[in-house]
């Protein structure tokens, strides 16, 4: 378990004056479901950007799947994988097409991204969606897809960035589970989330507040460090001070 | 190379499935020139004129035989009196009318000058100036015809007017060009800058950054498709201009081709710029449509003379691209030149193209900081 992919030391991206992220300091162990929580402004985004290879530090080191973010951003794009809020997929191609095309934008063989298809297609029971457009499935089922897409090269990390913004409950806990399955097979997940509940089910979480980290732990300890009976009690004490 | 072209067949595959984009890149170009070439035409052919002749002698009956047998004009009228003028025009049929003096065909011979009146329906001040001048032309020519036998006493200098390059002043040869300026400016930048700007609103930009696609790739390969259908709609073009118009192209069919391409890489590049400044597809519609369709039309050239606008407007349109395409590919297409008289124009459409894609470059490197 002690397998670091993502170590943070000072981490420190400034906006001219503004300091979005200040002196972070974290690390994410392979196999771990790693929740990223924060009140809106907080400085989250900035971080996910920085580590996916969008964004350079201002100062301090980062090192993400093994490279570094500020020289190596070519191989550690290579070994992510990403989904927003919005959708990732095209809505006028088929399922098909959009696995073949991020298939391909990923450098994976033609025989590769066949063999997966069909694996996926089996496992999320689509096959009879192949060939539909996005724009006929039903949110839900497009989720899961573009979660399945997010992890098709078999990434060593993949980040969330609110995935499950705007969704019903069954189809959240639905996306969990996928989240397990997908944590279960080593892949890290990097989550983002405003669901308090979602944060339960992360091995550790941390929380932003004004562009610093106040907490890291498991939900457990955190809670009884705060003594608060949920996640939701602990961020309110922590982010929101009275 | 093979995530690229992934990434250029799903550009692809986004066109041909949508036919509003369909329509825009492939009907608007065929109905503009079909449009512009037979609607919007500045010839005359079978203008209605009435008569109005007072004196009905030998002679005026020749010059009305020779008017309306010239092919311009047809007779809608007799009129009797001055009263029937106003009535004739506004039935709206009646483009002009003609007037013969009393004893004009004596007074002719006699004095050796008589006086007709010309009275054009003012309201529509393109025709009324084509009517008068045409019908001035055969007037003036049946005259010479006359002077030959009977007013051999006075000295004429009769000038032979030829249009060097258009003949017989055929509108075709101002729309054609026009047309293919305006169309490939207008598609070439409205759907680089949609297809952009659908990325970002929808999200999966962010997504295409954060794979290994390196952005010049991601801008690339949007931009790849249009610029080959683009390249395609111009042989279209050309092709129907030949075919329905009889318009040939007089120059080096390559030079024309080549320049064509960089016309269209500068409209890509603008397209690119434009959607880096505007927030969603709303905005990079507007500002193509608003902001390069209006300017192209009325100032590049296109229609109004340059050298007749006031300075201020020079000015302006001195910044406009499609004023630059029109001067080379008029030169090219009508009067058959090569790259030795156009090539200062050339130059400015490379320099134009070099400094969309360095601002284009700098705001997209701004906005990933």
């Amino acid at each position: 378990m002690n397998n670091t992919v993502i170590s943070v030391h000072n981490l420190v991206k400034k906006f001219g004056s503004f300091v979005a992220n200040d002196n972070l300091s974290f690390e994410v162990y392979a196999g771990e479901i790693f929740g990223f929580l924060g009140a809106n402004g907080a400085g989250k985004t900035t971080t996910i950007r920085i580590l996916s290879g969008l964004s350079k530090p201002t100062s301090g080191e980062v090192n993400v799947a093994g490279f570094d973010a500020y020289d190596q951003t070519e191989q550690i794009k290579k070994n992510i994988g990403y989904m927003c809020q919005k959708f990732s997929l095209y809505e006028d191609l088929t399922v098909k097409e959009n696995i073949i095309l991020y298939g391909g934008i990923y450098g994976m063989s033609r025989s590769l991204i066949r063999k997966r298809l069909i694996e996926l297609l089996a496992k999320l029971r689509f096959q009879e969606y192949e060939n539909r457009m996005i724009s006929d499935l039903p949110l839900g089922l497009r989720q899961k897809l573009a979660f399945s897409v997010a992890v098709l090269h078999e990434p060593k990390i993949v980040f969330l960035d609110e995935p499950t913004g705007g969704v019903d409950p069954i189809t959240r806990r639905q996306f969990w589970e996928s989240i397990y399955e997908t944590a279960s097979r080593g892949i890290t997940v990097f989550v983002t989330t405003h669901y308090m509940d979602e944060a339960e089910y992360c091995d550790r979480i941390s929380i932003m507040n004004d562009g610093k980290i106040v907490a890291l732990d498991t939900p457990e300890n955190l809670k009884k460090q705060y003594n608060a009976g949920t996640v939701e009690e602990v961020f309110i004490k922590i982010a929101r001070p009275v | 190379m093979k995530r690229f072209l992934g990434f250029v067949k799903k550009e692809f595959l986004h066109i041909f499935r949508d036919y509003r984009t369909l329509f825009i890149l492939f009907g608007i170009p065929v109905a503009q020139i079909l449009i512009f070439g037979f609607a919007v035409s500045n010839d005359i052919k079978n203008a209605g004129v009435a008569i109005l002749d007072l004196s009905h002698d030998e002679i005026t009956l020749k010059l009305t035989d020779k008017i309306i047998s010239s092919g311009f004009f047809k007779k809608t009228e007799t009129l009797l009196n001055y009263k029937d003028i106003d009535r004739v025009f506004k039935k709206g049929k009646t483009k002009a009318v003609i007037i013969f003096e009393n004893d004009f065909g004596r007074k002719l011979i006699s004095e050796g000058k008589a006086s007709l009146s010309i009275i054009a329906d003012g309201s529509e001040p393109n025709t009324a100036t084509l009517v008068t001048n045409y019908t001035t032309a055969i007037v003036n020519d049946f005259t010479t015809e006359l002077a030959g036998p009977v007013l051999n006493n006075s000295i004429r200098i009769s000038p032979e007017v030829k249009m060097f390059y258009n003949p017989n002043l055929k509108s075709h040869y101002m729309f054609v060009p026009g047309v293919v300026t305006l169309i490939l400016i207008l598609i070439c930048a409205l759907m680089t800058s949609v297809t952009i700007t659908r990325e970002k609103e929808f999200g999966t930009m962010e997504v295409l950054l954060v794979s290994p696609l390196r952005p010049i790739q991601i801008i690339l390969g949007k931009v790849m498709p249009y610029f080959i259908l683009s390249f395609i709609n111009v042989l279209l073009i050309l092709a129907l201009s030949w075919l329905v118009f009889d318009l040939p192209v007089k120059g080096s069919l390559i030079l024309l081709l080549a320049e064509c391409m960089l016309y269209i890489l500068m409209s890509l590049s603008l397209g690119i710029l434009i959607s880096t400044v505007s927030a969603n597809m709303q905005q990079a519609i507007f500002i193509s449509l608003i902001g390069l369709m209006l300017p192209t039309v009325l100032l590049s050239g296109f229609i109004f003379p340059i050298e007749n606008m006031p300075k201020i407007y020079d000015y302006i349109s001195s910044i406009l691209p499609p004023r630059y395409f029109i001067v080379i590919i008029k030169n090219i297409m009508i009067k058959g030149t090569g790259l030795m008289y156009i090539w200062k124009e050339t130059l400015i459409l490379i320099i134009m193209t070099l400094v969309f894609i360095g601002i284009s470059v700098r705001k997209f490197k701004i906005r990933l900081e």
